[in-house]
């Protein structure tokens, strides 16, 4: 970074897209040209006065923002430690948190005037809100996915045709969300002229983590004014869900220059960091180059990428990030991690005590919630990021219990 | 268009093999043939026997893939490869080795490696590695100039060239940073796209190199699509050579001992050469 950070001037990244040695732009040659157009147009679009009209509008009479702010009573009286605020991006249209980047990404689509756009996901959420506002502005839309997540997410890979789009299941490597997002790309190399791709998370090639970040950033401008408002105060510690990091960085970043709030990243551990089975990078990642940045990754001694795992497909990817790299590496934030198991007890814990079901991947950081709460003062305030709803986990979790839905 | 970096041409840098390769097919009135094939694929007994053939066949420059487990630019044909070598254990170590043992029996032929920037990061001294193992150039493909610096630092202390792309996408101020920067050569991706996937037009093409070429003394050779002699010399009209590689692979695909591989391998470079030797 130009200058350090001495906690009230962040300015993250630099002109070329570096979060101190993190990000950057890595692809192949014949993407740069669209890579410089999104930058500039997005440059240009932030501050305009008709595109915040724009944007605005739609976040707030297509979505449903602001999301409420909510105290978790019977959740804090259990634990008997710190209380427990929500900020119900459950509750934004489509289910969850991403759908503020795809209405953002959508209208810059639009006034590119490229007439189709695609998208990798693995839960299926960034999918749908792709699918959602593809229908919506009347673009053609294709959906990559990995065909283990088209098996384990079968229900928003229908929501996704519903509204017109195409899931094309992707069969290579893994066949996850990292092997999506390889075919994404090759996609928009192929068709860059007409295609917009709208990457869903903080991640990829400059611009898109700074953009990614700043669509996803409404979260915490909203949580962080709700809590003044609510408490008179900032919560102690922020809390999300980190795969690759769009809901985490969203809520963290309009805190970054309070520096009394601590930011928890929460990664999947899956059977535990031990046993190598996860996806958590920034626990047990090494720096690397994968998806046109630098930041950690999972990969092996030869730099080849490890499979991950975790019970939640929308963090089951071996990257994270590059801010998120960052803001480890400077202390600003803390990346813990949270095992399959410890994900579903926190799963069960927000569905009886509060009548909310949870996506899988936001039960990591009630996971967090559930481990460390009882540890702080009761005076304490966590705010959780409640990144996503869990409909689209159901299949899964009636698995485990060993039932069988119809 | 006025690409003005003629000057920059980098002169009195010591000779080397890719140097030398182009010099004497400019001395001959040829265009360069540069195959390609992905190290370890379908088995680590194939690339060394594989190599010469291609040599045999008429190949100049040859372009060997380090497999990486996400080879992004690539289309279904070269992914497969990477798979099937992945599948045999191959590291960028054995890679390194292969160079080596093909150095022991041809010593003028260029050897460039081609792969994704992950692999070299996970080698600390691979610069000294490769050059130690014969290696002359570097391709990388998610390795844009602007982020190559270092590398390409590194690799010149070695006597290895980064070799950058250059896209139709590319603008042409950008290109002629790119050019500014260059090493070895430049390699022109013919088409949007993946590798071995769409079709070539070759007319289109050839307006952009010719532009290109005008404005530099570094040789410019053009890659994806190209499948057959007739692209290749359509091609090769306004470039100082052509890169084959996908239809090579599925020659190595197709099955059979190395021995029956290196033949169809040495059969497809013949007819290429044969084709781009035609011209004019």
């Amino acid at each position: 970074m130009s200058e350090a950070f001495d906690g009230n001037n962040y300015a993250q990244p630099t002109q070329d897209g570096h979060f101190g040695e993190f990000g950057g732009r890595f692809v192949a040659e014949t993407l740069t040209h669209a890579l410089d157009g999104l930058a500039t147009l997005y440059n240009d679009m932030k501050n305009d006065p008709e595109f915040r009209r724009e944007l605005h509008h739609d976040l707030t009479h297509y979505v449903g923002r602001p999301t409420p702010l909510y105290f978790a009573q019977r959740m804090t009286a259990e634990l008997g430690g710190a209380a427990v605020y929500l900020k119900r991006e459950d509750l934004n249209h489509t289910g969850a948190h991403k759908v503020c980047n795809t209405i953002g990404q959508a209208l810059l689509a639009k006034r590119m005037g490229k007439p189709r756009v695609i998208a990798e996901t693995g839960a299926g959420q960034h999918g749908v809100a792709t699918a959602t506002v593809a229908a919506r502005l009347g673009l053609a839309c294709d959906i990559y996915m990995g065909e283990e997540d088209v098996r384990r997410q079968s229900l928003n890979v229908y929501r996704m045709k519903l509204m017109g789009a195409r899931v094309i299941p992707v069969s290579s490597g893994s066949k996850t969300l990292k092997d999506a997002m390889n075919e994404a790309m090759r996609d928009w190399v192929t068709n860059v002229d007409d295609t917009h791709y709208i990457i869903g998370t903080v991640a990829g090639p400059h611009p898109y983590p700074m953009l990614v970040r700043d669509f996803a950033s409404i979260i915490g401008q909203e949580a962080r004014a709700q809590m003044l408002e609510q408490e008179g105060r900032l919560p102690n510690v922020v809390v999300a869900c980190v795969g690759g990091g769009s809901n985490a960085m969203g809520i963290f970043h309009p805190f970054i220059n309070d520096t009394d709030v601590d930011l928890v990243g929460v990664e999947a551990g899956g059977h535990g960091i031990a046993s190598g089975a996860h996806a958590a990078p920034l626990n047990d990642g090494k720096v690397g180059v994968l998806h046109g940045n630098r930041s950690y990754l999972m990969s092996d001694d030869d730099g080849q990428i490890m499979e991950t795992h975790s019970i939640s497909a929308g963090l089951d990817y071996p990257g994270v990030g590059p801010e998120h790299a960052f803001l480890k590496d400077i202390g600003r934030a803390t990346y813990s991690s949270a095992t399959d198991d410890e994900a579903m007890q926190a799963f069960r814990m927000l569905n009886q005590r509060e009548g909310i079901l949870p996506a899988l991947e936001t039960s990591h950081a009630l996971a967090w919630v559930v481990a460390n709460a009882p540890l702080m003062s009761k005076d304490d305030i966590i705010l959780v990021n409640l990144s996503g709803r869990g409909d689209k986990d159901i299949l899964t979790v009636a698995d485990i219990d060993g039932i069988t839905l119809t | 268009m006025s690409l003005g970096v003629k000057e920059e041409a980098s002169e009195g840098a010591p000779d080397t093999r890719i140097k030398h390769t182009f010099a004497r097919l400019k001395g001959q009135g040829r265009k360069a043939l540069i195959s390609f094939i992905t190290a370890g694929d379908p088995g680590p007994e194939f690339t060394v026997p594989g190599l010469h053939a291609m040599v045999a066949g008429g190949a100049d420059l040859l372009e060997l893939g380090i497999p990486f487990s996400d080879p992004e630019a690539e289309g279904p044909t070269i992914q497969a490869a990477n798979e099937r070598a992945l599948a045999k254990g191959i590291t960028l170590k054995k890679v390194l080795a292969m160079v080596a043992e093909f150095r022991q029996q041809d010593t003028q032929t260029p050897v460039i490696l081609m792969g994704y920037l992950n692999s070299i990061l996970a080698m600390a001294d691979f610069a000294e590695q490769a050059s130690k193992a014969g290696v002359d150039g570097l391709i990388m493909v998610n390795l844009p100039p602007e982020e190559g610096h270092e590398l390409q630092t590194q690799l010149a202390a070695n006597g290895i060239d980064l070799i950058y792309l250059i896209a139709p996408t590319t603008t042409d101020a950008r290109a002629t940073e790119i050019m500014r920067n260059a090493s070895g050569f430049i390699y022109y991706v013919s088409l949007k796209g993946v590798t071995g996937t769409g079709s070539v037009l070759a007319d289109e093409v050839g307006v952009r190199t010719s532009g290109l070429r005008a404005a530099t003394q570094i040789p410019l050779c053009v890659g994806f699509g190209i499948r057959d002699a007739q692209t290749a010399s359509a091609l090769s009209q306004h470039s100082d050579g052509v890169v084959v590689g996908s239809v090579l692979v599925e020659k190595l695909a197709a099955g059979g001992d190395p021995a029956t591989a290196c033949h169809a391998l040495k059969d497809t470079i013949e007819s290429i050469r044969h084709g781009l030797d035609q011209q004019d």
